[in-house]
């Protein structure tokens, strides 16, 4: 029982990763029709600005939780009026391969400058500590991660819902071209919606620093869930997307537990699934054809 | 999603150049010229390297230029051939081209049921869903050590051809002998792109929703073109395994669905002869990298990735034939 509570915490952590990064990708994607592959890379580059932080200036986690994101939303905006901006008229595969393209790029760069072995990071005082009695003992630091993953969660949903902004984002999303009808400035909303998207992914990146190794090519693998994480919540939805990155965790949890050889092929038989029963995923609303 | 969400606005021009003009007989022998001369300007491994890329692109092409599909998990079908290929030429010793067809063969098998799920998504999540199933074999390979060789690869692929020594030991020759298969490879995909099959294909992307409505099985056709291309990919996968005598986790990796993906847009998509010119440009740019001792060529394929979708999504045989046809188009109108 004790170790099944821990390897469902061990699940929502990690689902609280891929939920923030999913909720980022899930917003782009609502407001611009952009499929950022590059939002593995800025999850990568979240973690690693945070070990620069705390090696060269001296910050430790909490201040880069607030610092971190800020500077992956300045990298969106500069990436969406450089790059992205040019490509939206055009079909979205083109800002796919755009991203992609950015991927290699940013990865190999990271590479060259910090090497590929992985920078060191510990869990910060205050989260190093385990908290339980007896057969019962869970990680502080995971607990912490799970909790903040989804306070922010709501905290992002409470802004999409109870303000004027999150009203304009989210009839963008439903449909931009009605709502620019209607005479809101869609497009003065792009370029922070697309900071936005990124400082989530970076703010991922950050909760996950302490969690083991960062090395330039965490975000390759990282993305590729994550693609999984939208098709399996619905890449329209913004719950799909919090609901599949905390399914998709557990399941990777349980999966590394108890079938550690299938623990990743798991979630993608689990994508398959989705695929055959609702195509359009668990939230995601049919197209039509 | 409205309906033109389905449909993939691809930048692309309709050929200009006829089939049977003496305009096309010119490039046709250009190329074969240029192929059958490759290995006596180009190092033969890095010539061949250039085949499996090319033909390999091409495969990419059929889904994307011709039937409006992003496959960004082609790398499936290339690694699951290129294991394949490998685990039957060294179990059984069999001649190249039989161990290279089980390769194809096992290619196929596995596009049936991916591509069957897969064509239910259309679009930008066709990419995604196909780049996750890649990534599901890859970690399914990595898995499966007694096989596969997990990390280490497979190493030691013979490369046998009816007892031909030459070609078995002298990769000069050996280039002849894939060119013959590749070529094959090539021409059948002329032959799909330019059937009434090919020109369903067509339709289906430049409109989905009116193809339906003709009464064509829609997904029927996109699996079809799907269990093609990924046919080819095992092809150009497989004479890859062969060429440099092992087979390792990279052949599955996602790095490598995005270089066929670079090397189809650098070339131009939709034009099939994009595929080569794009391949001879990125495997001829990354052996100078490699020979010169640069790391990150990530930073290097990253960059002309980036301008080449931003300035340049005709490609390089895109480009030339946009010119080259208003030029025809200019002069048939003067005559």
């Amino acid at each position: 029982m004790g170790n099944f509570l821990q390897y469902t915490l061990q699940g929502l952590a990690a689902g609280g990763f891929y939920a923030l990064a999913a909720l980022g990708l899930a917003i782009i994607f609502g407001v611009l029709g952009v499929v950022n592959f590059s939002h593995g890379a800025c999850y990568m580059l979240g973690a690693v600005a945070s070990a620069v932080l705390l090696a060269e200036f001296n910050l430790g986690f909490w201040p880069a939780l607030l610092i971190v994101p800020i500077l992956l939303f300045v990298f969106g905006v500069l990436m969406e009026r450089l790059l992205v901006r040019w490509l939206l008229p055009l079909d979205p595969l083109y800002n796919f391969l755009l991203t992609f393209g950015l991927t290699l790029l940013l990865v190999d760069l990271v590479k060259k400058k910090y090497g590929v072995s992985g920078l060191p990071y510990e869990i910060p005082a205050g989260l190093d500590g385990r908290i339980g009695t007896g057969d019962i003992s869970l990680s502080v630091y995971q607990l912490f991660a799970c909790l903040f993953s989804l306070a922010v969660c709501l905290g992002v949903w409470a802004l999409l819902t109870k303000t004027r902004i999150g009203m304009i984002v989210r009839a963008a999303t439903e449909d931009a071209d009605r709502t620019s009808a209607l005479g809101i400035n869609v497009r003065r909303w792009v370029t922070p919606v697309f900071g936005f998207g990124i400082a989530l992914a970076g703010l991922a990146g950050v909760l996950r620093a302490p969690n083991g190794a960062i090395t330039p090519e965490m975000g390759g693998s990282f993305i590729i869930i994550l693609f999984a994480v939208v098709v399996i919540g619905g890449l329209g939805s913004i719950l799909g997307a919090v609901v599949a990155g905390f399914l998709v965790g557990l399941v990777e949890a349980y999966g590394q537990a108890y079938a550690p050889a299938y623990a990743q092929i798991v979630i993608f038989i689990l994508m398959a699934l989705v695929i055959l029963v609702r195509p359009a995923g668990l939230f995601g609303r049919e197209e039509a054809a | 999603m409205s309906l033109e969400a389905e449909t993939a606005h691809l930048q692309l021009d309709e050929p200009v150049i006829k089939r049977g003009s003496w305009l096309n007989r010119l490039r046709i022998l250009g190329a074969l010229i240029v192929l059958l001369a490759l290995p006596w300007y180009v190092y033969p491994p890095v010539a061949f390297d250039i085949l499996c890329w090319g033909l390999f692109a091409i495969s990419v092409d059929i889904l994307l230029g011709y039937t409006g599909l992003l496959s960004f998990g082609h790398a499936a079908y290339w690694g699951a051939s290129a294991y394949t290929t490998g685990i039957v030429a060294i179990k059984t010793g069999l001649p190249f081209p039989v161990a290279v067809l089980a390769g194809i063969i096992m290619a196929m098998a596995i596009a049936v049921p991916v591509g069957w799920l897969s064509v239910r998504r259309t679009g930008i999540y066709f990419a995604m869903v196909t780049l996750a199933f890649a990534q599901m074999l890859y970690f399914f390979a990595n898995q499966w050590r007694d096989v596969t060789g997990g990390e280490n690869g497979l190493q030691g692929i013979p490369r046998g051809f009816f007892g031909v020594g030459l070609v078995e030991t002298d990769s000069f020759y050996f280039y002849y002998a894939g060119l013959a298969f590749a070529v094959i490879g090539a021409l059948i995909a002329w032959r799909v792109v330019n059937s009434p099959f090919g020109r369903v294909l067509v339709a289906i992307r430049d409109n989905p929703a009116r193809a339906r409505a003709l009464g064509y099985n829609v997904d029927r056709y996109k699996l079809t073109a799907f269990v093609i291309s990924a046919g080819l990919a095992g092809l150009a996968g497989g004479l890859f395994a062969i060429s440099h005598g092992f087979a390792s986790l990279q052949e599955l990796d996602w790095r490598t669905s995005g270089k066929v993906v670079l090397i189809t847009v650098l070339g131009g998509i939709g034009t099939l002869w994009g595929g080569p010119i794009g391949a001879a440009i990125v495997v001829l740019l990354e052996d100078r990298l490699a020979t010169s001792g640069f790391e990150g060529t990530g930073i290097i394929t990253g960059s002309i990735f980036v301008v080449v979708v931003l300035l340049f999504r005709r490609g390089v045989w895109g480009t030339a034939r946009h010119y080259l046809g208003a030029e025809l188009l200019a002069r048939r109108r003067r005559y």
